[in-house]
């Protein structure tokens, strides 16, 4: 048998072994997941050390003369406010992720609670939470959450925004899993597990999940994308919370001061790339998981 | 032995030029821990009208034979050396529309299970039809109407079924209609791999039957593969067993059964449950067959071997013409060596 | 069985439909803002004080529509009611327009473009998806995918942005918003027609180019599931020409998923076009709800999202009809 001599691009042969060698020879099958997680340690990093260049204090308005072109004291420049837009970027991202991770985390839970139950036990309770989770997908989710927003007297702050969108954000992994509940409901293990006395819940924790351990993970990661996505259309529209510098927010105030028409680049520019650069390393992520979960999609044995 | 009527054909006539000849074929899987050789120099011929089955254990190798004859390995497999000739052409030194040309007309492909074999939204007529038109048959729309008819009595179905959807057929009605399909430009070698498998055993019966009576009518040769020896035994003339990659033993099939040289071959043999008598012990194959990757030095076989010699762990024994039409890859059996290994 | 698949989707649409109006009336009562209310507290105080007659009317108007003094239920059955006839009422901010009529100026803007922006970007989409799964494509056109997936990443008003402000704003090829030149009146005329095209390309390539992306994308990946069927090899097998296995057995296959893709997406669809209407200026619905939300003009917004959903809906409904034809098996397997 040959040894496990690794090739790297350059044509440098390292020896690898045990674990090493495994992640290695993943990471060349699977590009995407590993791009993925790049980007976003990337755009952690960048708030890392932003955080240590900036206070938060300073993405409020007027703390900063207004309309100044990026400069090395104000690297991203100052709004139409006075706002320092570098400051506003680092915060906001933070605050926008936050958002995100509160709907997908709410999300994801409610979704997989429901998605056993209905998949595991069957019957009505599955016809039900089928039927539900239907229309609710069926509906535009932008729409919903703007009569949501706009419902609520006083305005949103980002917590409020998370749990907001989290009321829709449950419904696609919640369908996804569910198939995959039912699937593997079919399997022998279970069978095996049902027949030697394991109660329901038990057959759900010790048999079901670890096995969907990939699904509930992808699934998480883009509960988190869809509600960036559902926060920021809902900010630029004016309803997220107007005193906080989320990405949305600035948005919102871009179109608000028509910074387009008045060639403030840096004031549009930077949110959109830290949003674009969100999506595209979740969406990677998402579908380094999907590789993962799903071996028929591998090129390679 | 059972009572019911065998399969067998005419029997074969011992001269003439044979109408497929593989020699030396050999197809590897790429691997990330590097190349595995599924088949590892193949060797045999075919005469016109004659039945070879191909047995081994899963993971033999017979599949992906089966497979390379038609030239429809998939990455990551690739075909790396040898020849296969058809009727004296090289099939592996085609391009890719000669090849398509070749497929169905000359040599002709029949799957497993039947499961999924037929595209599931286009209707029955229309795929017993496109082979022939993509290789350059005209036909009118009454002269097509009567062409499938012809196709599916000939394979005991009505007329009607060609209006059908394949998920309207039964798993035996579907692989009549393949088999239909893989007849209806008279080839000369259909390859049938497990065509079998995830039926029950009367449609089986009558599936082979089928298949058997359309092959003697084209006077056509068929590679089948398959590991119930049972049936093999009633169908096929010929009989190659095949382990590891490697094709051990080749010799008719009254001989494969009554005198088995390879001592793989008697294990197999051996290991066959019988309604002759009953029996207080099922009898296997000590051992299991070798990771690909790590194949034994010497003769592949030979960690599981009862008859096993020093020689054997040094040497790889190739195909040997041991009597008239009978090959045996053993050290047992130094016979001359016709075919390189 | 028939019967049953389509009873049961229009059950759905049905519940769909319901759960869209009663959204619309019960959240914004927990909600707590009172939209009459706070657009009179509004003119008092531009008006310093002093209420013009006509808010009266309005105010005494719709309270008589609510039967605000009604119980709770009574007051959601006349609203259904009323709802299920398309009365939304009238805007508030430009009293005494209905919403109606606002949406009537509107709605043919947001089909024209979402609709062409859609096909196109669905049909182109999932061709080049189709080919850059294909092994015999050249390499040149599998370096798309990349491409796919970041364009597909990126939110429709996002590289709408962009593209304003390179084509419109630093190049003047595009004009930088609006439906049509400000000041020219609308008519069939070539040039109207004309001038239409010029003012809705920027938006529709914003929704197109994401959406090619999109389509791309999971087109490819139904096309790489399906190559591994059995029935692949089975064509492949019988010698059949590349052209026929590619379109005939790979993408006839593929386009089911595909199509079940578009139904499921439309509500996002649509969602993201609302952004970018706004962006551009574009005289669509989408403009004018961000002005209701502006204004909080209670009866706008509602109007607005009750009649998307239903059209979405409905455009649900149309394509599950449709699905059977397209895939033979579903008329005998259960829904």
């Amino acid at each position: 048998m040959q040894p496990a001599v690794a090739r790297t691009r350059f044509g440098i042969e390292r020896r690898l072994t045990g674990r090493w060698l495994t992640t290695y020879r993943y990471a060349r099958r699977n590009p995407a997941l590993l791009m993925g997680l790049a980007i976003l340690s990337a755009l952690f990093l960048f708030w890392a050390v932003g955080s240590l260049m900036v206070d938060s204090s300073e993405a409020r308005p007027l703390s900063a003369p207004p309309d100044l072109r990026p400069s090395l004291e104000y690297p991203l420049g100052t709004d139409r406010v006075g706002r320092n837009i570098f400051a506003v970027i680092v915060s906001g991202t933070v605050l926008t992720l936050r958002i995100g991770l509160i709907a997908g985390a709410v999300g994801i839970s409610i979704g997989t609670v429901l998605a056993f139950v209905a998949g595991y036990y069957g019957g009505w309770i599955d016809a039900v939470i089928r039927g539900v989770v239907d229309t609710l997908i069926t509906v535009p989710q932008l729409l919903i959450l703007i009569i949501i927003a706009a419902s609520v007297r006083g305005g949103l702050n980002v917590e409020q925004m998370g749990l907001v969108i989290a009321t829709l954000s449950w419904t696609r992994p919640a369908r996804v899993m569910r198939a995959q509940v039912l699937t593997m409901r079919q399997r022998s293990y279970v069978e095996v597990a049902r027949l030697s006395g394991m109660s329901g819940p038990e057959v759900i924790f010790r048999e079901l999940m670890p096995n969907l351990m990939p699904y509930i993970v992808a699934s998480f990661v883009l509960a988190v994308a869809g509600g960036i996505l559902a926060s920021v259309g809902l900010e630029a529209l004016g309803l997220g919370p107007l005193e906080s510098p989320t990405l949305g927010v600035t948005i919102y105030w871009n179109i608000y001061y028509s910074s387009l028409l008045h060639g403030m680049w840096w004031w549009w520019g930077p949110p959109m790339l830290i949003i674009v650069l969100l999506f595209v390393g979740l969406f990677l992520v998402t579908a380094g998981l999907d590789e993962w979960a799903n071996p028929r999609l591998r090129k390679r044995i | 032995m059972t009572t019911v009527a065998p399969l067998h054909g005419a029997g074969v006539p011992a001269t003439g030029k044979p109408v497929l000849e593989v020699r030396d074929l050999r197809v590897h899987y790429d691997t990330d821990v590097g190349q595995v050789p599924a088949v590892d120099g193949a060797s045999f011929s075919l005469q016109s009208g004659e039945r070879l089955a191909l047995v081994g254990e899963s993971g033999s190798g017979k599949t992906t034979l089966a497979m390379a004859l038609l030239r429809l390995t998939r990455p990551p497999g690739r075909i790396v050396s040898g020849e296969v000739l058809l009727n004296g052409q090289d099939l592996l030194k085609l391009d890719d529309k000669e090849m398509r040309g070749v497929r169905l007309s000359g040599i002709a492909l029949v799957q497993q299970g039947a499961m999924n074999s037929m595209n599931p939204v286009v209707r029955v007529r229309e795929q017993l039809l496109d082979g022939l038109y993509d290789h350059g048959i005209k036909l009118t729309k009454v002269e097509a109407r009567e062409r499938v008819a012809q196709l599916l009595t000939g394979v005991g179905l009505t007329p009607e079924v060609a209006d059908m959807f394949p998920h309207e057929l039964s798993g035996g009605m579907k692989q009549r209609v393949c088999i239909a399909t893989a007849t209806s430009l008279g080839p000369k070698v259909i390859v049938a791999d497990e065509p079998t498998s995830a039926l029950d055993v009367v449609v089986q019966r009558q599936v082979m039957v089928t298949l058997g009576r359309l092959q003697a009518g084209l006077h056509a040769a068929v590679v089948l593969v398959g590991h119930d020896m049972g049936l093999v035994a009633q169908f096929a003339d010929t009989i190659g067993v095949m382990y590891a990659g490697k094709l051990v033993e080749v010799a008719p099939v009254a001989q494969i059964f009554g005198r088995p040289l390879h001592p793989y071959t008697k294990l197999l043999i051996e290991s066959l449950p019988t309604l002759d008598h009953k029996q207080e012990k099922f009898v296997g194959i000590p051992g299991l067959p070798p990771a690909l990757l790590d194949l034994p030095p010497g003769c592949v076989f030979h960690p599981r071997c009862p008859s096993v010699m020093e020689h054997c762990r040094g040497l790889a024994p190739g195909l040997r013409e041991e009597q008239s039409r009978r090959w045996v890859a053993c050290h047992l059996f130094p016979g001359e060596q016709v075919r390189n290994a | 069985m028939r019967a049953g698949y389509v009873i049961r989707r229009l059950a759905l649409v049905l519940a769909v439909v319901w759960l869209a109006a009663s959204v619309n009336f019960f959240v914004p009562r927990i909600g707590g803002r009172d939209p009459i209310i706070e657009k009179l507290l509004q003119e008092a105080q531009f008006r310093s004080g002093h209420l013009d007659s006509g808010y009266r009317e309005m105010a005494a108007e719709y309270g008589k529509k609510f039967g605000l003094d009604q119980p709770l239920y009574k007051q959601y059955v006349r609203y259904l009611t009323d709802t299920v006839q398309f009365k939304f009422g009238a805007s508030i901010s430009q009293y005494p327009v209905t919403v109606n009529e606002l949406l009537a100026n509107t709605v043919p803007w947001t089909v024209g473009l979402l609709g062409v922006a859609t096909i196109v970007s669905f049909g182109l989409g999932t061709f080049l998806g189709a080919l850059v799964s294909w092994g015999r494509t050249p390499i040149y056109l599998k370096a798309l995918i990349p491409a796919f997936f970041t364009l597909s990443a990126i939110p429709y008003y996002l590289l709408g942005l962009v593209l304003l402000y390179f084509f419109a704003f630093k190049a003047s090829w595009f004009p930088i918003f609006g439906g049509y030149e400000a000041g020219t009146l609308p008519s069939y005329s070539l040039d109207f027609i004309l001038n239409v095209l010029r003012h809705a390309t920027l938006p529709a390539l914003s929704i197109v180019l994401v959406g090619i992306g999109f389509w791309a994308l999971g087109m490819r990946a139904m096309m790489v599931t399906m190559q591994g069927e059995d029935y692949m090899v089975q064509a492949e097998a019988k010698g059949l020409n590349e052209r026929r296995i590619f379109w005939r057995y790979a993408i006839r296959n593929a386009i089911l998923p595909q199509s079940t893709s578009l139904a499921l997406s439309l509500g996002h669809i649509v969602s993201g076009a609302v952004l970018v209407e706004v962006i551009f200026g574009y005289p669509g619905v989408g403009s004018l709800l961000f002005l209701a939300i502006r204004e909080f003009d209670y009866f706008v917004i509602t109007g607005i999202v009750f009649m998307v959903i239903v059209a979405i809906a409905l455009a649900m409904l149309l394509m599950d009809l449709i699905y059977p034809v397209l895939d033979p098996r579903i008329k005998y397997s259960a829904a």
